[in-house]
């Protein structure tokens, strides 16, 4: 539980992270909450040389609204987004799957973009932003790159970012319609991580669905689009029989983990019975 | 007359003395112990479970800056092994040295010990120790190990059976034979980890001069970790001084003497300077010892009315690769409990214990009894179901009454007092019984999976007799009330989270007429504490609460006689209440408690022959254990689709003789039904085929947390114990041992309509899914 030396450095801006990451390279990680990183060192699975710490980083936590968009700072703890009245209005499943992630004390240090470049296959985040069909706003000393989510995820514990980049934004599109969603998730009892995490996304207008994101996590190594799911929505009335028979279709051309909690038959099952739902409870809640 | 009663302390929830110090980060635990010129220990540990080691190098751990001291099994020959309490006939005890010297036998095993500068050097130094291993096969199944193609572990044995045992009373043959039904079932309790808040950890000084060791080491049992120790290093024991400081829970798990306490005691003589160790969780998962761990095969003679004729249960005992403290002790705890709270004619256990590639098993929480009870209380439901009975009729058949005691079990067991039926009465009529199951069969008509389970138990408390013990089973207490008035108890019970602060400081206050506050407990330093045994088995209040007890009737005759003379009256007719004696001889005239003490200490009147000061001592010897006894009922639905189980209800009806502080019981058996659920559904300790553990840390091994358990209702009844003055039976363990068969009860009772008569824990949400999918498919 002692990590390995290094050396920690803390950034005074963006700009500075971005040219310190720069000059160490793949001797460095970035520290966010460091809920993630701090354990993965303490059990001396990672041994960066160097940490450069974003948290005195002023204007990297924020949440507004500007161009349309939601606009969330990288560095915004998890607890900052679950109590965010803009949230809570604007786009209220940030807040709701922030209530389902670790405990209070994780909440209150870990940080919403932290989450999301760690890409911990069974993390919370993900399904969500798949789900809201996210951008993510990657800073070099290029500029800005403007990643999607579906793009953003490549594989286990690896993202879309490129050395030298450093992730600072997250960007929501503002929903049309009436909007409905919902997360829901089955806790491992010990990690407290997804086993399965449904994140679901329903516009709808006159009784007939508009748009459906559908965010999956711990399901596969990498959080996915349900897209099959998607599909069998779009454009149908939703009633329990379209949402049952889109569900079913939940864990559809995706490689299922398999683990001593729940073998892959389990999570395939978890996965179609928790996307329906999150599907009925998004759907009513959009009709309210 | 005229005088108000002061109000009485025991039988009050009184909130623990101790806590505000604990909620407030005030305590000291043995990590908070910082000495000058303090050096770090570090251990390398097995990352195999059965290895050969070839050669060990240690030149670039020595050269790096900060290491003091590289020390291997080669070094540490001199220190003794690592003690066994327990003897079995014939059991075969390989020597437990305190490092590995020849062989590893599990992932965790301590190979070398770095001391350094700092904690930061010593683990990285760690890293740079090079062992050359020999990888050997594993055997990790408890089963598969009596097998003798199995690979030996330890080979000057030719075998891994380390002992064979048959206990039990009456003859089981005979008891099949008259049965009309006999069922056989495999049931298993897995191995659990005790996970103690605060994990194991050492402090060690040694002064030259004095030669005197001091250890600040988290154990329950100071006094007997001291002997040992002092034997292992071969120094005199009064020259080895122990201390307890706040111990975060132990669960059993720190009762025991562990060889990194010798080791740092020994690098301390060889630096010269205090050295620490704090173990991590990842070692406390390895490295400190797990709980039951039994392959069991229960078979239950019964007659058509319910009436149980035999019990027999052949069971492989899980010792892990060395024997601990009391490894081979535990199984027959199992064997004392079978009986359960039935009268069962005969009753046989046949052991095998066997060592594996894995770490010592010894007391967890229970230890051996709630292994016991869920084998009867799974096999009294087995034969509900294959009579068609309802579980609490056959659990009332098979009942002893409350004017039977005491009862004699076939274990060779003398129950102390009971009241079983009114137990399960209070906790059926909390249930609404009746009600409940009939909710459950319109629950059924609806398709829906609700379950009730049921489990009347009994426990072996207050451990209890000094025959029946490895190493004294009685308590010492002595109590002195200083010039001021104050009340100082001194227990060799040292306690580390039951709360005895509070509950011996009430038992003083009612027996001297004083406030709780008025009382110090004083506990866990060898040097300030006459010796003692410690707090495992639910004994602290049971034996070490009634030796403060006898100590302050001792004190209260002499302050008494003190009394007498005071106030110039014959002894004979003094009386005491309310912290005042008085006498019909002197009615105008009384002193206190506190001027008698102040009396006792100026000591320029006493009574002829009366030595000065105010204090007592008692060695308080119980004549049999205490067996409290209580009814459980859960009650589950499962949601068909994903498996999982959602307790709604939980009943708890204990039974504890007299309680000396409710609030404190309540904590006890909360705290023990979490766990129960904890091993009922959630709690095993995996090792692979190769040996490797895979729940080594808490992101893989599943504790129990409030979110994830149901509200419990508790309530009890109140038969006291004749077995000591207090009336008190002990409830630490309570809870461990009643719900577990309760829950893994609901669970089956809810699945009975698939045919389901038993289902091994931890009852996972896929293995119910499993279970429904198979017995729904093609059925309307």
């Amino acid at each position: 539980m002692i990590p390995a030396s290094f050396d920690y450095i803390a950034a005074k801006s963006l700009d500075d992270a971005i040219s310190l990451l720069g000059k160490h390279k793949d001797d460095a990680k970035i520290l966010a909450g460091g809920h993630s990183l701090l354990p993965a060192m303490k059990l001396r699975l990672m041994q960066p040389k160097v940490l450069i710490d974003l948290s005195r980083i002023k204007d990297l936590s924020y949440i507004k609204e500007e161009g349309g968009q939601i606009r969330i700072g990288a560095m915004t703890t998890h607890f900052q987004v679950e109590t965010s009245d803009l949230l809570r209005r604007a786009c209220p499943l940030l807040p709701e799957t922030a209530s389902h992630l670790g405990d209070m004390q994780v909440r209150n240090k870990g940080t919403i973009g932290g989450s999301l470049v760690h890409s911990d296959p069974a993390a919370d985040w993900p399904a969500a932003i798949l789900a809201l069909d996210a951008e993510l706003i990657a800073k070099s000393t290029k500029g800005d790159r403007v990643i999607k989510a579906s793009d953003f995820f490549v594989e286990m514990l690896t993202t879309a970012l490129e050395p030298g980049e450093v992730l600072r934004e997250i960007r929501i599109p503002a929903g049309r319609g009436k909007v409905g969603q919902a997360y829901m998730k089955v806790r491992h009892p010990a990690s407290g991580f997804a086993v399965v995490g449904v994140a679901v996304s329903l516009s709808v207008d006159g009784g007939k669905c508009q748009s459906a994101g559908i965010g999956i996590t711990g399901v596969s190594p990498k959080a996915y689009r349900a897209t099959k799911v998607e599909s069998a929505l779009k454009g149908n009335a939703l009633d329990a029989k379209t949402l049952g028979a889109a569900a079913a279709h939940a864990a559809d051309g995706v490689d299922v983990n398999s683990d001593l909690y729940a073998s892959a038959d389990y999570r395939k099952q978890l996965a179609a019975v928790y996307t329906r739902r999150a599907l009925e409870t998004a759907a009513s809640r959009a009709g309210k | 007359m005229g005088l108000t009663m002061a109000e009485k302390t025991v039988g009050k929830p009184i909130k623990r003395t101790e806590d505000p110090r604990l909620i407030q980060g005030l305590a000291h635990y043995v990590d908070d112990i910082r000495l000058p010129d303090m050096l770090h220990a570090a251990f390398l540990r097995s990352i195999h479970a059965h290895a050969r080691i070839k050669k060990i190098d240690v030149t670039a751990a020595l050269k790096l800056p900060g290491v003091v001291a590289v020390y291997t099994g080669k070094d540490t020959q001199k220190i003794g092994a690592v003690p066994c309490g327990a003897a079995i006939p014939d059991m075969k005890t390989p020597e437990h040295k305190v490092l590995a010297t020849n062989k590893v036998y599990f992932v965790g095993h301590p190979v070398a010990v770095v001391v350094a500068e700092t904690k930061f050097a010593a683990r990285d130094a760690v890293d740079l120790i090079d062992v050359d291993y020999e990888v050997l096969p594993v055997v990790t199944d408890e089963e598969k190990a009596a097998d003798p193609k199995s690979p030996v572990i330890h080979e000057q044995f030719g075998t891994n059976i380390a002992y064979k045992l048959t206990a039990g009373e009456g003859d089981v043959d005979a008891g099949m034979k008259a049965a009309d039904k006999i069922i056989k079932q495999k049931i298993l309790n897995k191995r659990l980890a005790p996970i103690a808040m605060e994990p194991r950890g050492v402090v060690a000084r040694y002064f030259p001069g004095e030669q005197e060791l001091t250890l600040w080491t988290s154990t329950q049992i100071p006094h007997l970790c001291r002997t040992s120790v002092a034997v292992m290093l071969g120094m005199p024991e009064n020259k080895l001084r122990l201390i307890t400081p706040e111990v975060g829970g132990g669960f059993g798990s720190k009762l025991n003497v562990y060889a990194e306490e010798a080791i740092l005691g020994w690098a301390a003589m060889q630096a010269g300077r205090p050295v620490k160790w704090i173990e991590g969780r990842r070692e406390n998962l390895q490295a400190t010892i797990h709980g039951r761990g039994q392959v069991g095969y229960v078979e239950i003679g019964c007659k058509n009315d319910g009436t149980i004729t035999a019990l027999r249960y052949n069971v492989f005992a899980d010792m892990g690769s060395y024997f601990q403290l009391l490894t081979p002790a535990i199984p027959t705890l199992t064997g004392l409990m079978l009986s359960g709270c039935y009268k069962i004619p005969a009753i046989q256990m046949n052991v095998v214990a066997t060592f594996t590639n894995k770490m010592s098993t010894d007391a967890y929480r229970g230890a051996g009894r709630p292994e016991a009870t869920y084998v009867i209380e799974r096999a009294a439901d087995l034969v509900a179901a294959e009579l068609g009975k309802d579980p609490v009729e056959v659990r009332r058949k098979n009942f002893p009454q409350p004017n039977e005691f005491p009862f004699k079990t076939a274990t060779g067991l003398f129950y102390d007092s009971g009241n079983y039926q009114g137990a399960l009465d209070k906790a059926l009529k909390m249930a609404d019984y009746t009600k409940l199951r009939e909710e459950q069969k319109k629950a059924r008509k609806e398709g829906r999976l609700m379950g009730i389970g049921i489990s009347t138990y009994v426990e072996i408390c207050a451990l209890g007799p000094s025959s029946a013990m490895p190493a004294g089973g009685w308590e010492s207490a002595t109590v002195r009330i200083e010039p001021t008035g104050k009340v100082t108890i001194l227990t060799g019970a040292s306690p580390h989270g039951q709360g005895e602060e509070t509950s011996f400081a009430q038992i003083a206050a009612d027996e001297l007429g004083v406030s709780v506050n008025d009382s110090t407990v004083i506990h866990g330093d060898t040097a300030v504490v006459q010796y003692g045994i410690g707090t495992f088995g639910s004994r602290g209040l049971a034996v070490g609460g009634v030796a403060v007890y006898m100590a302050l009737q001792k004190l209260k005759t002499k302050a008494g006689k003190l009394a007498a003379h005071m106030l110039g009256v014959d002894a004979g007719t003094v009386k005491f209440a309310d912290g005042k004696f008085t006498s019909p001889a002197a009615l105008s005239k009384q002193v206190t408690i506190q001027e008698v003490a102040l009396s006792a200490h100026l000591a320029k009147s006493l009574p002829e022959d009366m030595e000065p000061g105010l204090s007592a001592s008692s060695f308080y010897e119980p004549k049999n254990f205490t067996f409290p006894f209580g009814t459980h009922i859960a009650v589950v639905e499962i949601d068909r689709e994903t498996g999982d189980l959602h307790f709604d209800r939980y009943i708890a009806v204990d039974d504890c003789g007299k309680q000396i502080n409710p609030m404190l019981v309540h904590g006890q058996v909360h705290g023990g039904i979490c766990q129960s659920f904890g091993q009922a559904l959630f709690e095993e300790v995996v090792y692979d085929e190769n040996g490797q553990l895979v729940t080594g840390t808490l992101m893989d091994y599943a504790l129990p947390k409030a979110a994830m358990l149901p509200h419990f209702q508790l309530d009890s009844t109140e038969t006291p114990s004749p077995v000591n003055p207090l009336g008190a039976k002990g409830v630490g363990e309570a809870g461990t041992i009643g719900a577990t068969p309760a829950i893994v009860s609901a669970v089956v009772d809810a699945l009975s309509p698939f045919g389901i008569r038993h289902i091994d824990m931890p009852i996972k949400p896929e293995t119910v899914w499993q279970i429904i999918r198979k017995n729904s498919a093609g059925a309307a």
